[in-house]
């Protein structure tokens, strides 16, 4: 009797197995979950669908809506999902050993503000492809040394990596609001810049979504089949183990660091020369954020960040049909996101462990065998 | 069960909020607007399939695209348009997304996309190109008349005539300060919180110097800048740095509520802008200048649907109703303060008085010289070149070669204390 008062009401152990059936049925009825919770969310908050309930169909076509209506929008979509996997494959590298990296935000911008300075004062005044190649090695060269510092300080000094490259974030910010009003002094957007344009292959947008194409392919090879892959597998798995086996660690951290660079530069080229033409302070809109939710639900594997990158996507052009169709403020349909998200990602926590009630202990070691 | 709670609880807090409100409308100090929308006139007939497609910097959070958002809701009502002939885009950043958004509104068939910031300009024109068919209308840009685009056109308000106005106001109370001997210093002093000194900013507090002067000769303006259009911590220290350097009136030309706010706290009238502020201020709120963009939006769904040409340039005036003015709050007012902006709005509106009158003797540069001939930048470049002859007829033309402002002058009596570009 004493030993059951002192028995938990829920105990929580963890899965060594899950079949793959399991992982499908609980991801699905996740996202049902999610629908359903963020239906009834939607009833109350959206002003005309409670007027009208029988819109609620409107509002899950919204999601479709949102993306397929016209061969513009699909477009839109593949571009977006192309850029948002592009930073997710950037930070990728770093997690992979366990560095966490959450300053995407700033390497891409700085990346994007390298490229676009090289065009502002240089435009016009070289050959146009030379233009483009230097602006590239400029961003480059930009996010790469953003990511450096905070490698070389958490290498050498080790300092809390997940601070300093917040940080890196905020500089990146000012950085580019002081260049601007050194650019603009009014205080105004600098506007489209004509020397800022890659060529278009066919589509606008074709480039970009080559590229990612091409870097997920790289990464999954560099990853799976370099000795440098490796190498980041065995410090993310155990630092002691790596330098045992002869892995100089700060190298291995530091050159990491500057591949999540160099790639979160390449992006912010792509952002500067191939979308915006221009900048802004707040041009990579949070994307650098969401890349870590990205890669963290893919499980740090390239090809699912494909999978999970058109998925948030996907529900962020959703969001934004449902602040057109139904006429409400900007913060609503992210609130909805933020339901659909909250389910996809707690889910992951049913498929790591599994919930015993105190009730139903029995039950549950029965089932397990 | 603690849902239910919830929901009572945003029940009774609902019902606070509404009678609160109710209780402040039926004391109210503040008169009935002394300039007010004028009621949306529909003498045409809008096609079954119209469209207008708007795109806004941030939503109803920003007081900058609620005045947009309020506009179009009530050209919509009065037109009796559908819910799916107005399509509103919220949150479109001044990038890429911009020209998507204007794509994807045309895709919809829009026939008119009204775009609300000044960044979004070079990509509404990068759309316009792609859709001759459609209308692309753009506030604030000053790019149209150079541009030369049939479908591609800028707007503003001559909100310079508004400022002037509000100026009485100020130039009033400061004079019964005078009288009751309370002024701070030997003169009277205005304090004026701007954003970036730029000819929008420029134009704006110049003529709000001018309409105070109007009245009260002697008064002098100290303008500290912030250096961003929305920073509240920026604005309230650099409204509560004037109030210390003896300023007896403030006005801002921010989006914020910092210099309101600091103005109540400090006991200091204010003179406020994009609509009263009376919630913020009740014993210190005078009277605000705002830009109706209603009547720009009925003037380019009439010429669309009624198959005229859009003007490239369209500035809306106090003729037009583009230009209002806040009711007068009693509690702070001079006397007489109504029935001297009622005269002014009268001359204005007969032509016989200029808020840029350079021929009057209180119109002088700081070396005290006259001013006859004045090069203004109003073609947009790089290097904001001076182009175009704005001194006619004896006064400063604003908003008369573009919509966009390009008043940019520093006249005697207004000391910047800095300057933000």
């Amino acid at each position: 009797m004493a030993s059951e008062m002192k028995e938990p009401l829920i105990h929580i152990t963890k899965r060594s197995f899950v079949s793959t059936t399991r992982a499908i049925v609980v991801r699905i009825v996740a996202v049902l979950i999610a629908l359903v919770v963020s239906g009834i969310f939607a009833f109350l908050l959206i002003e005309k669908l409670s007027a009208d309930p029988s819109r609620i169909f409107e509002f899950y076509g919204c999601f479709i809506e949102g993306v397929f209506s016209s061969s513009e929008l699909v477009w839109t979509y593949f571009k977006d999902l192309a850029v948002l996997l592009c930073i997710s494959l950037a930070v990728t590298p770093a997690f992979r050993m366990k560095f966490w990296n959450i300053g995407a935000e700033g390497q891409t911008l700085v990346g994007m503000l390298g490229a676009v300075s090289i065009s502002f004062y240089l435009g016009g005044k070289l050959h146009p492809a030379l233009l483009i190649v230097l602006m590239l090695i400029a961003a480059i060269i930009a996010g790469a040394v953003w990511a450096f510092i905070p490698a070389v300080f958490k290498a050498v000094w080790n300092t809390n990596e997940t601070l300093f490259t917040l940080m890196m974030n905020y500089v990146a910010t000012f950085l580019v609001n002081f260049v601007l009003l050194l650019w603009v002094p009014s205080g105004n957007a600098l506007g489209v810049l004509d020397a800022c344009r890659l060529p278009i292959l066919g589509h606008q947008y074709l480039l970009i979504i080559i590229v990612a194409v091409l870097l997920t392919a790289f990464l999954c090879v560099y990853f799976k089949q370099s000795k440098q892959g490796y190498e980041i597998s065995v410090v993310g798995e155990s630092e002691r183990t790596a330098r045992y086996v002869g892995i100089n660690v700060k190298k291995v951290v530091i050159r990491t660091m500057i591949i999540s660079g160099i790639l979160c530069g390449l992006t912010g080229f792509l952002i500067g020369a191939g979308l915006d033409h221009s900048i802004t302070s707040d041009a990579i809109g949070g994307q650098g954020f969401t890349a870590i939710m990205v890669s963290w639900l893919a499980k740090f594997n390239p090809l699912f960040m494909v999978i999970t990158a058109g998925l948030v996507i996907f529900l962020q052009t959703g969001a934004g049909q449902i602040s057109e169709t139904f006429d409400v403020q900007g913060a609503m349909p992210n609130i909805i996101v933020g339901i659909i998200l909250f389910f996809i990602i707690g889910c992951e926590f049913f498929l790591n462990y599994e919930v015993h009630f105190r009730k139903s202990k029995k039950h549950a070691k029965g089932e397990a065998k | 069960m603690k849902k239910l709670l919830a929901l009572v609880l945003i029940f009774v807090l609902m019902l606070g909020v509404t009678a609160c409100g109710g209780k402040k409308e039926a004391e109210s100090p503040v008169t009935d607007a002394l300039l007010a929308a004028p009621e949306i006139v529909k003498d045409y007939d809008v096609k079954a399939d119209f469209k207008l497609g708007v795109i806004l910097l941030h939503d109803e959070n920003s007081t900058y695209d609620l005045n947009f958002i309020n506009a179009v809701m009530a050209v919509k009502k009065a037109l009796g348009l559908s819910d799916d002939q107005v399509i509103m885009k919220r949150n479109i950043p001044e990038s890429n997304d911009c020209y998507e958004a204007a794509k994807d509104l045309a895709v919809k068939g829009c026939k008119i996309i009204f775009a609300d910031s000044f960044g979004h300009e070079t990509y509404m024109l990068q759309a316009a190109k792609e859709y001759p068919d459609v209308q692309f209308c753009h506030a604030t840009g000053t790019m149209a008349h150079t541009e030369k685009l049939a479908n591609f056109h800028n707007a503003f308000a001559s909100i310079y005539e508004g400022r002037y106005l509000a100026g009485v106001a100020a130039g009033m109370k400061l004079n019964e300060i005078k009288a009751a001997g309370k002024l701070k210093g030997a003169t009277p002093l205005i304090g004026y919180v701007g954003a970036f000194t730029y000819a929008e900013v420029i134009s704006g507090y110049t003529s709000f110097y001018l309409g105070a002067k109007s009245v009260c000769p002697d008064v002098t303006m100290k303008v500290q800048f912030t250096g961003s259009w929305y920073d509240e911590n920026e604005e309230k220290s650099a409204a509560q740095a004037l109030i210390a350097a003896k300023c007896d009136l403030i006005s801002q030309h921010a989006d914020s509520l910092g210099a309101p706010t600091a103005c109540e706290d400090a006991g200091i009238p204010n003179v406020s802008y994009n609509g009263s502020t009376f919630e913020a201020g009740e014993n210190t709120f005078l009277i605000s200048s705002a830009i109706n963009w209603a009547p720009y939006f009925n003037y380019i769904i009439k010429c669309v649907n009624t198959g005229v040409a859009i003007d490239a340039d369209w500035t809306g005036t106090i003729a037009t109703g583009s230009v209002v003015l806040s009711g007068l709050n009693t509690n702070v007012a001079a006397e007489g303060t109504e029935a001297a902006i009622k005269k002014a709005i009268d001359e204005l509106k007969a032509g016989t008085l200029k808020v840029f009158d350079t021929s009057k003797d209180n119109f002088i540069l700081k070396d005290g010289a006259k001013v006859t001939t004045y090069l203004a930048d109003v073609d947009t470049d790089a290097a904001f070149t001076p182009d175009t002859e704005v001194v006619v007829n004896g006064f400063f033309n604003e908003s008369s070669f573009r919509s966009a402002p390009y008043f940019d002058m520093q006249i005697d009596g207004i000391e910047l204390v800095n300057s933000k570009f």
